[in-house]
């Protein structure tokens, strides 16, 4: 078993770091600095944190306004508000005047557990992507994360970045060189692709595994960028395995899966499934409990393999 | 206290831009007269009096900021400038036209000048307040001003903006309310009341003004209340007439988003004293 880190716990490390060595970082939240990890932040830098209390359309309008003026803000709520109820003023404040804000939002996805359908997020990656401007990120782990956040201090201009509440399997056990924009072939292969996001890619990578008994050849091209999407990474493993399984912590709609099926029908039309939220809302239950509800397994994932591969010409 | 000079210099300044605004929407066909006229006193102190800024250098980081929170107040914003010199007179023709760096609503990167992007009401206040908030962590003299109608009251986000600037301290911003008592579906009192604004401000912990908003001595004085009140933001309620200045718009809702017709500007412009 690899190690298990929550991305969010990465985040809270490293924004740290990067708060020693430039003191341009600030960061915001909302009332939720402990779950976020921003407490860390908080704790070391008390003049160079702000807390919006529970108001997250003001945290990200004090975030912009904190960019004008010369800061680097790091904005953080929970996945749900910062893309849902904070969406205009992230359209308007941030996205529009490409302001260099970087609102990294915890508890993405169905993972989020008990707290139910209320506080899941499952549309966050759809909303996010559609914005002109907006750079979308979804790391995979922890190692990534960091290497990913770092990415996000250097790089100018908006970006929302989704992280997890839940621990996940390290996947990039040999460290992580992350540029956005870039993705990454986690594993080579050639009778289909798992193009996946998140802690969605550790379950793929698993799936490919069990394939590889059956003697199929499963490639796992994980996408931690959603925006700019790699497309040619996807476009080359669509043209040699001829094949794709998306598979994200996110609706079918819009998010990755949306984004790969736009990209191939454009570039290179083959069979795609997609693995998500077939267009519901999730749950209380527990992280494990609700993967397994709505087919987030690597046996699903194994099913949407075989699936594909009957649909392959 | 002013100069009667200066404030002779000032008044003359207004009733030029509230031309150049006239102007300027009628040519654009389209775009906010009331609430444009309303505020350009206000505007003009601030531009012309009370704020640091450098139309050579806008990106002078000692600078005053302004963020016009009422954003469809664009053609204010672009008069005064104009006038101060960000950019060519010429350029307020081009007034929401395709390819014009003057929008129909401010927008930072194609106007220089423009500190943020307004238009979505109650936004640009919490952006003031973000720009205080940087500035005092660079330890720098700026001021930041924000100008709101008062029917954006109504946005939620104002409060919770109102409240944040209270609860850091933020002396270094002042908000200024354009209290011209009407919005595009009518009086503000009638659509959603938000009186009493003063009251609400000092129950969130700011320090509160009132004026006439169209007198040039009274918003000078304010404004150096407003610099000199240590520890608390400062509100200024400034009332004014929708339309100022041109007898056939005052107070008139219709008029929120309606140029000027040709024969209607010839006429303002009489009244204007302008041939």
């Amino acid at each position: 078993m690899s190690e298990m880190i929550a991305t969010r716990d990465a985040y809270g490390k490293v924004l740290v770091e990067l708060g020693r060595e430039d003191s341009r970082i600030v960061a915001l939240d909302a009332d939720l600095s402990g779950s976020t990890k921003t407490g860390l932040f908080a704790k070391e830098f008390p003049e160079r944190f702000f807390n919006a209390g529970i108001a997250e359309a003001n945290m990200v309008g004090m975030a912009a306004g904190l960019a004008a003026g010369g800061m680097i803000p790091f904005a953080s709520t929970f996945a749900v508000f910062a893309a849902g109820r904070a969406f205009e003023q992230v359209r308007q404040s941030l996205a529009y005047p490409k302001m260099n804000v970087k609102l990294v939002a915890t508890h993405g996805g169905i993972t989020v557990g008990e707290d139910g359908g209320s506080h899941q997020s499952v549309e966050d990656l759809a909303i996010m992507r559609v914005l002109p401007n907006m750079t979308v990120l979804c790391p995979a782990d922890g190692p990534e994360t960091a290497a990913a956040i770092r990415a996000v201090a250097a790089w100018r201009g908006p970006v929302y970045v989704r992280l997890g509440r839940s621990k996940v399997p390290t996947v990039f056990t040999g460290g992580c060189d992350f540029v956005i924009g870039k993705g990454a072939t986690l594993r080579p292969g050639s009778d289909l692709t798992f193009v996946t996001t998140g802690l969605m890619t550790a379950q793929a990578l698993d799936a490919a595994r069990i394939l590889a008994e059956e003697k199929i050849s499963a490639r796992v091209l994980h996408l931690g960028t959603i925006k700019p999407l790699d497309v040619d990474l996807l476009l080359t493993a669509a043209r040699e395995t001829g094949a794709i399984v998306t598979a994200e912590e996110h609706s079918v709609i819009g998010g990755l899966g949306g984004a790969v099926c736009e990209t191939l029908a454009e570039g290179y039309p083959v069979p795609v499934e997609r693995v998500g939220l077939r267009d519901l809302f999730g749950q209380s239950g527990t992280a494990e409990e609700l993967l397994v509800h709505y087919g987030l397994t690597p046996a699903h994932l194994v099913e949407a393999a075989e699936r594909v591969l009957q649909r392959k010409r | 206290m002013l100069t009667d000079q200066t404030l002779r210099d000032l008044a003359a300044t207004a009733r030029h831009l509230r031309v150049e605004i006239l102007k300027m929407l009628n040519t654009a066909r389209s775009g906010h007269t009331g609430g444009s006229l309303s505020a350009i006193d206000v505007m003009t102190v601030l531009y012309f009096h009370s704020m640091r800024h450098d139309p050579s250098n806008p990106s002078w980081e000692d600078r005053d900021r302004f963020v016009l929170s009422k954003g469809h107040a664009a053609p204010a914003l672009y008069a005064c400038l104009a006038e101060a010199g960000y950019f060519s007179r010429d350029d307020l023709k081009t007034l929401r036209r395709l390819g014009s760096h003057l929008q129909g609503h401010p927008d930072m990167n194609k106007t220089p000048g423009v500190e943020v992007c307004t238009g979505s009401l109650g936004q640009g206040i919490s952006q003031a307040v973000g720009l205080a908030l940087a500035a005092r962590l660079e330890q720098r003299s700026t001021r930041v001003y924000t100008l709101l109608g008062d029917g954006e009251l109504q946005e939620g986000q104002v409060w919770e903006a109102a409240m944040a600037a209270a609860h850091f301290g933020l002396d270094n911003l002042c908000a200024i309310i354009d209290a011209n008592a009407l919005q595009i579906d009518g009086e503000v009192a009638k659509v959603m009341n938000v009186a009493p604004i003063g009251p609400k401000f000092l129950a969130f912990n700011w320090h509160v003004l009132e004026v006439d908003g169209h007198d040039i001595q009274a918003i000078c004085r304010a404004l150096d209340d407003a610099e000199k009140t240590p520890g608390r933001p400062t509100l200024i309620i400034a009332r004014t007439v929708k339309g100022k200045g041109v007898p056939f718009f005052e107070h008139k809702a219709s008029y929120h988003g309606v140029p000027p017709s040709d024969e209607e500007l010839g006429q303002a412009l009489e009244h204007l004293g302008h041939s």
